[in-house]
């Protein structure tokens, strides 16, 4: 089963892998005039077993170790590279899916494949099973790496609620919210969401969580000049509090109704304040509580049950 | 279900964000300018057709999990907007054609409304 996975994952990878990605982008390379004797010593001292051939910048060639003992016994080392080499030149572009590559080494059976870009024909790379070998690994590793971590923060958090042992537990989060800064709007709640995404709450819950949370910050932005919302993750159920400090609301069951506004025109415009903020946190939560004084400001309570409702 | 690489081919959008990640299936559509009313009524995986386009579309579509934003008569977002778009990988699309418009040729692509959604 998991090696069933595991197979479609480096199939998966050639084709999102491009050449250039793998790719021994370091090149060591001849020039046509280069002699059969300098060749030697080149592929002896990099440990390798053959070099594209260029001049200038183009790729003109390439040629292997074969091609050198060739001259070995035939006692031509004399001679220079040009008259040796393999003039045809299989290649692959830079921005070929690894998936094309790996199919031309199954098909031709070389060694290596000299990398051009596409539009000049530049050299800028090579090409071996090594590279493509070690290029998967690398990155099946930091796949692994990033889904270790992930699994890592999930299980320590959910687990942590389930083992503390205490007759009332709760995680807290406070977030700060700028009154009338509509750039940071939302900020709140986006991350309080994440937040409890990554405890591993059911999705279900944390969008409940994250309207009601929304709703509440916007309040706050659109009508105060700043305040806090503060979450409580508890075992069964996660209460929110907003509170800010003024003006407060002069008839809580008026703006408790769907559609009425106290809003100025150009919030309004911008797509908020349409009289519909507190009539939504009441329809996504399980209970709800809005204490509000003129001149000194509103409380916001509300709770969530973790299990029950809508689950 | 239809992708919203189609979507943007067939309707010849403009994208401007998050064009990596046009590979998500799109449950269904919301139009709507009023930002409360969307984070209300739609559903995730929603492509949401909207006329405002500062950055706050972009904070609802985020935490409603929305697939994409489709903003209509040829208005150009904020650069803002665009910023944090690209960040929460929201795909933003831009089409001149008003709202009834783009709405009618979503779905007559197929894309269904809330009323003939299956829930999500």
């Amino acid at each position: 089963m998991t090696q069933e996975k595991e197979i479609t994952r480096v199939q998966e990878l050639t084709y999102e892998l491009k050449v250039v990605d793998v790719m021994t982008a370091d090149i060591i390379a001849v020039t046509p005039q280069t002699s059969m004797k300098e060749l030697r010593e080149i592929l002896r001292t990099n440990r390798i077993s053959g070099t594209p051939v260029v001049e200038g910048n183009r790729l003109v060639g390439i040629v292997s170790i074969e091609d050198l003992i060739k001259c070995l016994a035939d006692g031509e080392m004399d001679v220079s590279v040009q008259e040796k080499m393999t003039k045809k030149v299989e290649t692959f572009y830079a921005d070929e899916p690894l998936v094309r590559a790996v199919s031309k080494f199954d098909r031709y059976g070389f060694g290596r494949f000299p990398v051009i870009e596409r539009d000049q024909g530049k050299l800028v790379g090579i090409l071996t099973k090594g590279d493509i070998i070690e290029g998967l690994l690398k990155k099946l590793e930091s796949d692994f790496t990033e889904e270790e971590v992930r699994r890592f923060r999930r299980y320590r958090v959910s687990q942590i609620l389930k083992d503390i042992i205490a007759d009332k537990s709760a995680l807290i989060f406070q977030y700060n919210v700028v009154g009338q800064d509509f750039s940071r709007a939302g900020e709140s709640a986006s991350a309080l969401r994440k937040t409890l995404l990554y405890l591993g709450l059911h999705p279900q819950i944390v969008r409940r969580v994250a309207i009601a949370a929304y709703e509440a910050e916007m309040n706050i932005v659109i009508f105060t000049k700043g305040g806090q919302i503060s979450a409580y993750v508890e075992p069964e159920q996660i209460k929110i509090e907003a509170h800010d400090t003024g003006p407060g609301i002069p008839d809580v069951e008026r703006a408790m109704q769907p559609g009425f506004s106290t809003a100025p025109e150009w919030v309004q415009e911008l797509g908020f304040g349409a009289g519909m903020g507190l009539p939504n946190i009441k329809k996504c939560v399980d209970e709800m509580d809005l204490i509000s004084q003129v001149g000194k400001g509103t409380d916001l309570k509300i709770t969530i049950n973790i299990k029950g409702r809508g689950n | 279900m239809i992708k919203l690489q189609k979507i943007v081919k067939e309707l010849s959008l403009e994208i401007k964000c998050a064009a990596h990640n046009l590979d998500r299936q799109v449950s269904g559509g919301y139009a709507s300018d009023l930002l409360s009313d969307v984070m209300a009524n739609s559903k995730k995986d929603n492509i949401w057709i909207t006329l405002q386009i500062h950055q706050n579309i972009v904070g609802v579509a985020s935490l409603k999990d929305l697939a994409g934003i489709i903003i209509v008569n040829g208005r150009q977002p904020e650069e803002e907007a665009l910023k944090k778009a690209a960040e929460e990988n929201i795909p933003i699309m831009l089409t001149k054609l008003p709202t009834f418009e783009i709405v009618g040729r979503l779905y007559k692509l197929g894309i269904p409304g809330m009323g003939d959604a299956e829930e999500v």
